[in-house]
């Protein structure tokens, strides 16, 4: 009943942020209100986890604090406060009192438990419908070791999360991005990574040249980016373990950018200008094998591959504007998927397949949008002085994109927003920070 | 009077001169530096003493090409086009360029905020290349020019409105010493 219920809420995603959804009430418990575009969270209670071992207590309420953020950062739930329990479970294994969490109209009910040994954490959980006054799901224990013990909250959020939407999850995932600083004319960039939700920020490299757009490899391992360290933009190759790097060596050409990961992790695709004439490229990092994939007169760059590979999402300015083209991940004839007023910059193609989210640049806006593959369906989701940049959850629910604000004191910010244009809101970077690339779900 | 502005007129000749980088176009042989010699901070003491001239120091400086010459290029709104006062300034470029055999130019390309990041790379590619492209036409061999597009990210002018857009949108051309060795 949770599972249907969510779905529910995930369902209008055809809805234009600004149109109001029609109302939308059901009778018995699991309320669902639509009105506005505003959906009504899910209530969830989740007393804190217990703490089996001595020494524990602080983990475990921490824990349990990752898990509710994680939830109600969704803009899907709503965590009922401690001070409405009625009751809370004596133990991991004392049977549920689903009276008094209906009492307090919770509809889902996490329960957890915390061992440390050592440096050694465990944590278990279990999820229940209050309403059918059943576990959803079997209860599940990860074990790792403290010092990560925030992935074991979003381990366990994850699975609440996908449990009750059918969706898998995405916060267990971490995001590489540009951290900047210092005054507009003369700003230090620097590459950092962080959890989804900002924490655990560390530098990856040094602020001493200009970086661009970083892209995280397809299992989270690497990261390629564009480096002006040679004195000119070249492509990096950077390991995130030992932050170790390496220039690649691109098709020659005056400037080499713009690169992605093949969905193997085994091919750069990226742009070369040369003579003012941008084309995209693809280089094998086994081999040093290069293939050229357009052969334009104009600007082809920030290239994007569909899941499976077989196709390249990219920009072109060759109709007279930026516009977004579909061609073979080998090349060729691409078609145009962009036709709506303006200019269409950095398509990104959802980790699910079916949309290409963009940056949109029209009457003095832009915005950041999704589209079907085959360019139908537009629909913006953000409108602000300057958005874009945009990058997927791993489960294509959720953009992180770059919002500036504009003047000499102006900057860029992280920013997230999921695909219905609901739950707009900046991510916590300590300080100025832009291009984002989302990576997969640990494991 | 004249004597202490011209000294400090050199000084920061020879300043400017020693900040241009001269591992700018990297370590590699590449043959840009093959035809170069003995360039670089010396360039000040020109032997003809012809210093002070315009008031601006010496004509065959850096600081000269970039101040009474001028080092850059303005363009409109998503275009490389050059206008025709960018060609009168390019005119003034090649002539210094084609006399003082002894320096190299990085062109840099530039855009204004208005755009998304990777695209005005692209673009500020497209402007520096206009540039290069309009000096070797007037005979500055393109062997001593070399182009660089840093997109939106080095703006001069940091206000968000169509003043500062339009200083924004140019294309630099970088006077650097030649000595590579």
């Amino acid at each position: 009943m949770l599972t249907r219920t969510i779905a529910l809420l995930l369902a209008p995603l055809v809805a234009a942020t600004a149109i109001p959804a029609p109302a939308l009430a059901q009778d018995g418990p699991l309320r669902i209100t639509i009105s506005e575009g505003v959906i009504e969270p899910l209530p969830f209670a989740v007393p804190g986890f217990q703490a089996e071992t001595a020494g524990a207590e602080q983990i475990a309420a921490d824990i349990t604090r990752v898990v509710a953020q994680d939830l109600t950062g969704t803009g899907l739930f709503r965590e009922i406060p401690a001070t409405s329990f009625i009751s809370t479970p004596a133990s991991f294994a004392s049977p549920v009192a689903y009276p008094d969490w209906r009492a307090i109209n919770a509809q889902a009910l996490i329960t957890g438990a915390v061992a440390v040994s050592g440096d050694q954490l465990t944590v278990k959980f279990r999820l229940y419908d209050v309403f059918t006054g059943a576990e959803l799901g079997e209860g599940l224990q990860f074990t790792g070791t403290t010092g990560g013990w925030r992935r074991m909250g979003h381990k366990v959020a994850d699975a609440v999360y996908s449990r009750i939407t059918g969706e898998s999850g995405y916060f267990d995932s971490r995001v590489v991005f540009v951290s900047e600083s210092g005054p507009k004319d003369n700003r230090a960039r620097r590459l950092a990574i962080m959890d989804y939700d900002g924490e655990n920020r560390q530098f990856l490299t040094d602020s001493a040249s200009l970086v661009l757009a970083p892209r995280f490899s397809p299992n989270g391992d690497r990261v390629l980016y564009t480096s002006y360290e040679s004195g000119f933009p070249r492509i990096n190759l950077l390991d995130v373990a030992s932050v170790g790097r390496r220039q690649i060596t691109t098709v020659e050409g005056e400037m080499a950018f713009s690169p992605r990961f093949s969905k193997d992790g085994g091919a750069v695709i990226y742009s070369v200008s040369t003579g003012g004439n941008t084309d995209i490229y693809r280089t094998d990092l086994n081999s040093g094998a290069h293939t050229r994939l357009t052969s334009a007169p104009s600007i082809e760059t920030s290239p994007s591959l569909s899941p499976d590979g077989s196709q390249i999402v990219f920009e072109s300015d060759r109709s007279g504007t930026q516009q977004l083209y579909v061609m073979s991940a080998s090349g060729g004839e691409p078609r145009r998927i962009s036709f709506g007023e303006g200019r269409y910059g950095s398509p990104v193609w959802s980790p699910r397949g079916d949309l290409i989210a963009f940056t949109k640049q029209n009457a003095g806006r832009f915005h950041i949008g999704v589209m079907r593959t085959d360019g139908s369906e537009e629909r913006l989701l953000t409108s602000s002085f300057l958005d874009e940049s945009p990058t997927w959850a791993p489960n294509g629910r959720v953009l992180m994109f770059t919002r500036e604000t504009q003047g000499a004191s102006g900057g860029p910010q992280l920013h997230s927003v999921d695909i219905s244009g609901r739950n707009l809101k900046p991510v916590p970077t300590g300080g100025f920070s832009s291009d984002a690339s989302w990576g997969p779900l640990q494991r | 009077m004249n004597k202490y502005f011209t000294v400090s007129i050199l000084a920061a000749a020879l300043a400017l001169s020693a900040c241009t980088r001269p591992d700018r176009f990297g370590s590699g042989a590449d043959g840009l530096g093959s035809d170069i010699a003995g360039a670089g901070a010396g360039a000040g003491f020109d032997q003809s003493g012809a210093i002070g001239q315009s008031g601006l120091g010496n004509p065959d400086s850096p600081e000269y090409f970039a101040q009474a010459i001028g080092d850059r290029v303005l363009f409109q709104i998503d275009q490389s086009t050059l206008t025709s006062e960018a060609m009168a300034t390019l005119d003034g470029q090649a002539q210094w360029l084609m006399t003082n055999t002894d320096y190299l130019a990085v062109i840099e390309g530039h855009a204004d905020e208005q755009g998304t990041r990777e695209y005005n790379v692209a673009l500020g590619a497209r402007r520096a290349n206009a540039a290069r492209e309009y000096l070797i036409s007037r005979g500055v061999p393109s062997s001593r020019l070399r182009t660089i597009s840093y997109g939106k990210e080095r703006p001069i002018a940091t206000c968000s409105d169509a003043s500062c857009y339009a200083q924004n949108r140019r294309a630099v051309t970088v006077i650097a010493a030649g000595a590579l060795s």
